[in-house]
């Protein structure tokens, strides 16, 4: 995946390009907002890292500048700024998420591969497949092996995130945010809990984990 | 004190300002009243000296020389009488009360208007001895000089003694009056220069004490409730509201310290441990991994403490509030929490009365909430030998619109260790075995606060109950 990182803080930048070439993609680093906006306009990347505030030329006006020139890249803000207003006002310049700061990086991956465009025409699809196990938005059924599971509405949901971003690392904020709508800190493990429920009923009985948790970071669904 | 210190006081200016306007104003007065009062004297005197003589040129008319030399004689004898003369030609004094009168006052025909020297002149030895003093030394007097057709000269005069003894005791009077005065002002002046400077002294004494870091002083009150003490009960009551907020910091920088203290040092520890020689590479990432998890808690401790102060301060420029269906809100937290809630082996369970929109944000009711579920199945579980359970319920009440949290554990027996509960990092002795910030009821309270309302916490007998109360929802369906 090839990514432009625009943070001006030299340190945080060369680490995230370190970082994200051991992830197996290629950063290109820019140091303020006009050269990130130029770099971005021309360059062909798959997903765009914006800090929030940067020099000469703000975060959030280089997404709009961008936007409007129909550069269509999914922009991922970081921002020391994590208030609910905060958030609101960089998704509506157009960022399609937001970090705040200090972050995980394994939370700034899996977020980032979660916007890769190549991912994107997953979302259309209405019937989503992992290994033998098998997702039908449209029927709301969801079947593995022949055998169909019953999962409540929630947990219906939680699979369908999940299978839209198979083969990638889900974190747990990921999913409350995508399944819950809710942007704040779960205090104790409330989305683990919902997990290893839906593992027991899409694993249980079966040949094979699909559902697998990676430590320090989230979870990941995909066929073994 | 020195006396310059009491004339920069501003009660001793007044007093002084107040001394001098009062002394000029008085001594006009007094000189208006006895010029006033010595006119009128005068003019009585020469109207009295005008009718004697009009009765001594009557006396003369009809009886001649003899008959005013008589009756001049009688009326000199009289007590308190005029001064009266009759002198021939030679200047012979014929009859009269008066004698050592200097010869040119009888030379000039009508008003002696400036007083002169006499000596009166008893004619019986009686009177002399009792004018003793009178007669060796010169009085003054005025008098009216007429000369007859005869060229002798008849003079009726008045003794000035008495208008010179009034004007002479008013002076008296009014210098004893003003010294006094100025000596009672002088001492008003002192007494009240230096109570006022020594209370000011007293109060500028305190505040500096207060300055200088004790928060106990107060400014003394003297209980008269006067502008002093009215302005240093106003002072104390800004002092203690001072105590109470540094109090409150105080208590949540030592919150901090210990509460962030203690887990930086966890870390810390851990790095080294990692660090160590003879550590395993199973270790060494096992202590990285709980580092990292460390820090993250951090993170989100930081995170809460911002939310709180901003929350607070009022200074989150939130989005225009939007209505949000609070029992939507009950169900989506509750479909997060229930399957935790069943491992805990809690109960879990929701009662939505009233379908109600509040004006809010939606994002910080849920956390709000959620910190409040959190917490009773955290503590719903230490039950003995009863069911845990925790229920939610949403309703109306009167006119505020209430979501309560109520948990059957332990609760919290004490009302004011209810109230301290919901302080920044206050964490009751029995819950700090347990994990948590300490923050969660802190930043329900700040959300409810936030939206104009307020987190009660209530015994539940047993346990807690916890509300979110909305004041008059405006109905945004």
């Amino acid at each position: 995946m090839k990514i432009l990182v625009i943070e001006d803080d030299r340190e945080a930048a060369e680490y995230l390009q370190k970082a994200f070439s051991e992830a197996g993609h290629t950063v290109h680093l820019a140091g303020d907002g006009d050269s990130g906006f130029a770099f971005a306009e021309s360059g062909d990347y798959d997903v765009l890292v914006v800090d929030r505030m940067l020099p000469r030329r703000d975060g959030l006006s280089v997404i709009s500048g961008l936007r409007a020139k129909s550069v269509a890249t999914p922009v991922l803000i970081l921002s020391a700024l994590g208030e609910v207003d905060d958030r609101v006002t960089g998704l509506r310049a157009g960022g399609d998420d937001y970090l705040t700061k200090p972050y995980a990086f394994t939370e700034l991956l899996a977020r980032v591969e979660a916007l890769d465009r190549r991912s994107s025409p997953r979302e259309q699809e209405t019937v989503h497949k992992v290994g033998d196990l098998e997702l039908d938005r449209l029927s709301h059924s969801v079947r593995r092996a022949g055998r169909d599971i019953i999962l409540q509405p929630r947990e219906f949901r939680l699979l369908e995130y999940l299978m839209r971003h198979a083969g990638q690392v889900v974190t747990r904020t990921m999913l409350l945010e995508n399944v819950w709508d809710y942007h704040f800190d779960p205090q104790t493990n409330v989305i683990d809990v919902h997990v290893s429920r839906l593992r027991g009923k899409i694993e249980k009985g079966f040949d094979g984990p699909l559902l697998h948790t990676v430590r320090g970071a989230g979870y990941i669904l995909k066929a073994s | 004190m020195a006396l310059p210190a009491i004339m920069r006081t501003t009660a001793a200016r007044l007093s002084a300002l107040y001394v001098v306007l009062f002394s000029v104003c008085a001594l006009i007065l007094v000189l208006y009243m006895t010029s006033m009062s010595e006119r009128m004297l005068t003019a009585q005197t020469q109207s009295t000296i005008n009718e004697e003589m009009a009765s001594l040129g009557r006396a003369y008319q009809r009886g001649g020389l003899p008959t005013l030399v008589r009756l001049v004689s009688i009326r000199s004898r009289q007590p308190g009488a005029n001064l009266y003369l009759i002198a021939d030609r030679n200047g012979d004094i014929l009859a009269g009360n008066v004698q050592n009168l200097n010869p040119s006052i009888l030379g000039n025909e009508g008003w002696t208007e400036v007083p002169f020297a006499y000596q009166s002149f008893a004619e019986n030895g009686e009177a002399a001895q009792q004018t003793a003093a009178d007669t060796t030394s010169p009085r003054d007097a005025i008098a009216l000089v007429l000369r007859l057709p005869n060229s002798m000269t008849v003079m009726v005069g008045r003794d000035l003694g008495e208008p010179k003894r009034f004007r002479t005791v008013v002076q008296r009077a009014l210098m004893v009056s003003l010294g006094t005065m100025v000596l009672a002002a002088f001492l008003i002046w002192l007494v009240v220069g230096r109570r006022a400077l020594r209370r000011i002294d007293e109060l500028s004494g305190a505040s500096r004490r207060i300055i200088g870091g004790d928060l106990a002083q107060r400014l003394p009150v003297a209980g008269t409730g006067d502008e002093f003490d009215r302005l240093s009960e106003s002072l104390n009551a800004m002092i203690v509201r001072i105590a109470q907020l540094n109090e409150g910091l105080k208590q949540v920088s030592d919150n901090i310290a210990h509460d962030l203290k203690t887990p930086l040092t966890r870390l810390r520890n851990r790095a080294e441990a990692a660090l160590a020689d003879d550590a395993s590479p199973e270790a060494r990432r096992e202590a990285l991994e709980s580092t990292i998890q460390g820090s993250e808690q951090l993170i989100r401790t930081f995170n809460s403490i911002l939310m709180i102060s901003r929350l607070e301060a009022g200074q989150t420029t939130v989005e225009p509030f939007v209505p949000v269906d609070l029992a939507a809100s009950v169900l989506d937290v509750i479909d997060l929490y229930e399957p935790a809630a069943e491992e805990a082996g809690v109960t879990l369970s929701s009662a939505v009365e009233a379908a109600v929109s509040v004006s809010g944000n939606r994002e910080l009711i849920g956390q709000a909430l959620a910190n409040l579920i959190d917490n009773a199945i955290k503590y719903s579980r230490a039950g003995e030998d009863r069911k845990a359970e925790v229920s939610v319920s949403v309703r109306k009440q009167g006119e505020d619109v209430v979501i309560e949290v109520a948990d059957n554990g332990p609760g919290i027996p004490d009302a004011i260790d209810r109230e301290r509960a919901k302080e920044r990092f206050v964490r009751l002795d029995k819950s700090r075995s347990l994990p948590g910030s300490g923050l969660g009821l802190s930043i329900a309270r700040a959300v409810m606060l936030f939206h104009g309302g307020r987190l009660d916490l209530q015994a539940n007998n047993p346990g807690l109950r916890a509300a979110m109360v909305f004041p008059h929802p405006k109905e945004a369906a």
